[in-house]
């Protein structure tokens, strides 16, 4: 997944408007005192549900290129519009395909039994990678797990995160 | 070395694995986290849906309000018929001499069968009356009507003695419990009972207004509260809400509910309610340090003005909306003349007592003081206190969506705070989604208690505890089963599927408009539109405010290459909605627009509740309206349509039927 930028692209007019357009609308769903800020907390919602998959580490980057001076805690639609106009525009973060996905799971399935216990995905989600919040990592039990086996069934799991 | 080399494969290939793992978990990561955000996304977008309509509606009213000016303004009664007409529409909600209330709403000689197995009060009411009550209503049963009327003439000889601002006091009772909008769920009511106890010396509770409209139990839930109020006079205070009032009650389900559960009594019942209502007061203090009101304040909020005026006045939402100031004086100059000519009128014809108040009555009594004030400063007062919300920026300035009271900032609260030297803000009035929230660095609390308001699962509700400390403790719950056992996507599609249903019927009330705001940017007649201005003309037409780029998937479906048959998708639309095919669609399309309006115009007309209009009646309300909305339907036409409806041909219509013809009625209604 990375990012192109060698080559340089000239896009029309309409094509740059219609991306600030929907950043916009995006950033005033969550802008709830209608004052044209967000919560930093709130950016990274943003961002996804534009279509981006950033990790954690990407999205900090992408706050420290918007909130350059001290942080307040928010961000002001101003600095964040052309940011991630760019991120659209050179389409930063692109998603995951989910054959990847299934891989990813299928390594942490060390006996390829179909599942992954409780104890293992709370092992591998809270101890590796970008680790979870135990609140992240309620969420996605109580979504997650088959509550009679107390297991994940990933293919099963996958169906449902790839579909909104 | 071929062992050390052997740990040295084994090393690598743990370290691989390890590797593996770190990269596997985090890809699951990124995916989920962009799973969470969708879901938040949505969440919010389907939460904006749901008040951006709810408060469009409201501005319904403001329009209702100036559909009735535009009638003083330009419709000259050509017979005294019309006339009457016209003055019903304006003098509703009449103030009647209390020595008639009683004698219309009496109740002794009611007499209460022995098959009633439901509750039967006496008074003075004792505790056990309360829990007999709750007892009934949990099992369906519903109050006898001479009771129900015995406890409001009780209720409202209690009101009347208090004063406007009630004084609640943490040193008596350890804690006060704050509840805000209950809106007829009484559901919530259970179950802030079952959590927090019931009314007692111990136990305190103010209830913050609107506890009427939009759910089904609103009376039950006016009982009840009446019941407590009258057992614990010292713990229990009501605040009145925008919602306690005749108008707003004619447009959003509690007359109805009250109709058609006393259908002989139903009407001395809502007139009763409608005098209570009037009683109710203003404003609780907690400790002089915490002020609740229903709505809000405004920056000329004056305590002293509200603790000494008369507060049973008649409600100021019957004025014309006072948003717009200046186009209210201008008004007021434009019909001064024909208002006095209408006074004289109407003081010759009506009984009423001298301090009812009809609409031009106030406008040409504006001059005439009362003790210091203008009756229009004393009903901005009023109005300020029930109808206004916070916003973030700072100032204050006129509440244009609701039509009615201010958008005050966070030195509007500052100031009223530092004048009374209080410590925040109790208010409610505004659903939040987790049933509480504060505002202006947290001196403004707003309380909401009905939860799942919008639908099973749109938010929770809350209630806020208050030690003498002063710090708010808050509690907060769902009343509904389902709510628990579904999972948040399932909640959040449930919702969202309602949220969109809703959407889809306001685009289709809006056809005709839809499509000329389409043909603009289709100048070469192709019959399609890009997206991107799709969303443009739809927020032209609609103006609610939404994210329409982030709805639209949900709203269209197929395109070709990046462009909307706009017809085709406006059929698709219709077609969940129409019913009777030989109606013509713009008809059609009127009437579903303005249905909320129609109701509450009926029933304005349907004086006696009975349900029934006459033709002659519908047909002066059909020209009313087609004057002031620019339709063009000749008189056949109406007859027509008239004749169409009335099934049983007894020359009559029954309100219910007509909506139904055009399966306008809601199915939960």
């Amino acid at each position: 997944m990375e990012n192109n930028h060698s080559t340089v692209v000239v896009f029309p007019d309409g094509a740059v408007a219609e991306i600030e357009k929907k950043i916009i609308e995006a950033f005033e769903v969550f802008d709830q005192g209608g004052d044209k800020t967000v919560s930093i907390r709130d950016i990274g919602s943003i961002v996804r549900s534009l279509g981006c998959f950033p990790t954690e580490a990407e999205l900090h980057e992408l706050l420290a290129n918007i909130e350059k001076e001290e942080p307040t805690g928010y961000i002001h639609l101003e600095k964040f519009l052309p940011v991630m106009t760019k991120v659209l525009l050179d389409r930063s973060y692109r998603p995951i395909p989910e054959d990847v996905l299934l891989h990813a799971f299928e390594a942490l399935d060390e006996n390829k039994c179909g599942y992954i216990t409780k104890e293992e995905l709370v092992k591998y989600m809270t101890g590796e990678g970008e680790p979870f919040t135990e609140e992240e990592m309620e969420d996605m039990l109580s979504t997650a797990l088959d509550p009679e086996t107390n297991t994940l069934h990933y293919r099963d799991y996958i169906l449902k995160l790839i579909v909104e | 070395m071929g062992s050390g080399s052997s740990v040295n494969v084994n090393y690598k290939y743990s370290l691989q694995k390890s590797e593996n793992a770190f990269k596997a978990a985090v890809l699951i990561q990124r995916w989920y986290r962009r799973y969470v955000a969708r879901l938040e996304m949505r969440r919010r977008c389907t939460w904006r849906i749901f008040q951006s309509i709810e408060y469009a509606c409201e501005q319904d009213q403001i329009k209702l309000h100036n559909f009735f000016s535009y009638l003083m303004d330009h419709f000259t009664p050509s017979s005294s018929k019309e006339r009457d007409f016209i003055s019903r529409m304006f003098v509703s909600g009449e103030s009647v001499k209390e020595a008639e209330l009683e004698k219309y709403c009496d109740y002794e000689s009611l007499e209460v069968p022995d098959s009633y197995t439901g509750p039967r009060l006496s008074f003075p009411l004792l505790p056990d009356h309360a829990t007999a009550l709750l007892e009934a209503f949990k099992q369906k049963q519903q109050l006898h009507a001479r009771y129900v009327l015995n406890l409001l003439h009780e209720t409202r000889k209690h009101l009347k003695q208090l004063p406007n601002i009630s004084h609640v006091s943490t040193c008596y009772s350890e804690e006060v419990t704050v509840c805000g909008d209950l809106h007829g769920q009484l559901d919530d009511l259970f179950l802030i009972f079952y959590k927090n106890g019931l009314p007692s010396p111990s136990k305190s509770y103010v209830f913050n207004g609107d506890f009427v409209d939009r759910g089904k139990q609103s009376l039950e839930i006016l009982i009840i509260l009446f019941t407590f109020l009258l057992i614990y006079p010292k713990e229990v205070h009501l605040n009145r809400g925008n919602h306690e009032d005749h108008m707003v009650n004619l447009r959003y389900g509690f007359a109805k509910e009250v109709m058609q559960k006393y259908k002989v009594h139903g009407k001395k019942i809502l007139k009763m309610v409608q005098n209570v209502f009037c009683w109710l007061p203003l404003a609780t203090l907690i400790d002089q340090k915490v002020l609740v009101i229903h709505g809000g304040i405004s920056d000329t909020t004056d305590l002293d003005m509200l603790e000494k005026i008369q507060r049973n006045k008649p409600r100021p939402t019957q004025a014309p909306s006072m948003t717009n100031r200046l186009e209210f004086s201008r008004w007021v100059r434009q019909t001064v003349q024909e208002q006095i000519e209408w006074c004289r009128r109407l003081v010759d014809i009506s009984e009423s007592e001298d301090e009812e108040l009809t609409y031009s009555s106030m406008v040409s009594l504006t001059d005439l003081d009362g003790p210091c004030w203008t009756r229009q400063e004393e009903w901005k007062q009023i109005l300020d206190i029930l109808w206004s919300d916070p916003m973030p920026q700072e100032g204050c300035k006129v509440n244009t969506v609701r039509g009615g009271g201010c958008y005050f900032g966070p030195d509007v609260t500052g100031k009223i705070l530092e004048k009374y030297n209080l410590q925040f803000l109790i208010r409610s009035h505004e659903c939040k989604q987790e049933g509480f929230e504060f505002c202006h660095n947290r001196k403004v609390l707003t309380i909401f208690s009905a939860s799942n308001y919008y639908e099973i699962g749109s938010n929770r509700g809350a209630y806020v505890k208050l030690g003498p400390d002063l710090i708010p403790h808050f509690v907060q719950y769902q009343a509904n089963k389902t709510a628990h056992t579904l999972t948040m996507t399932q909640r959040i599609s449930r919702v969202e599927e309602s949220a969109f249903r809703a959407l889809r019927e306001k685009l289709f009330a809006h056809t005709s408009a839809l499509i000329s705001a389409f043909k603009a940017y289709d100048t070469d007649n192709t019959g399609r539109i890009s997206l991107s201005n799709w969303a443009t003309a739809v927020e032209s037409v609609l103006r609610l405010g939404l994210p329409w780029r982030m709805l639209r998937p949900q709203l269209v479906r197929s395109t070709a290459d990046g462009m909307l048959e706009y017809k085709s998708w406006l059929d698709d639309l219709a077609m969940e909605q129409r019913s009777q095919e030989h109606i013509q669609s713009s008809l059609l399309e009127v009437i579903y627009r303005n249905r909320s309006n129609l109701e509450t115009i009926f029933r304005i007309i349907d004086r006696d509740h009975s349900g029934l209009i006459s033709f002659e009646e519908f047909h002066q309300t059909w020209k009313l309206f087609s004057s002031h909305m620019n339709i063009e339907l000749t008189d056949d036409g109406i007859n027509d349509l008239v004749r169409s409806i009335d099934f049983n041909k007894d020359g009559n219509i029954d309100f219910n039927e007509f909506l139904e013809a055009f399966r306008l009625v809601k199915q939960s209604q």
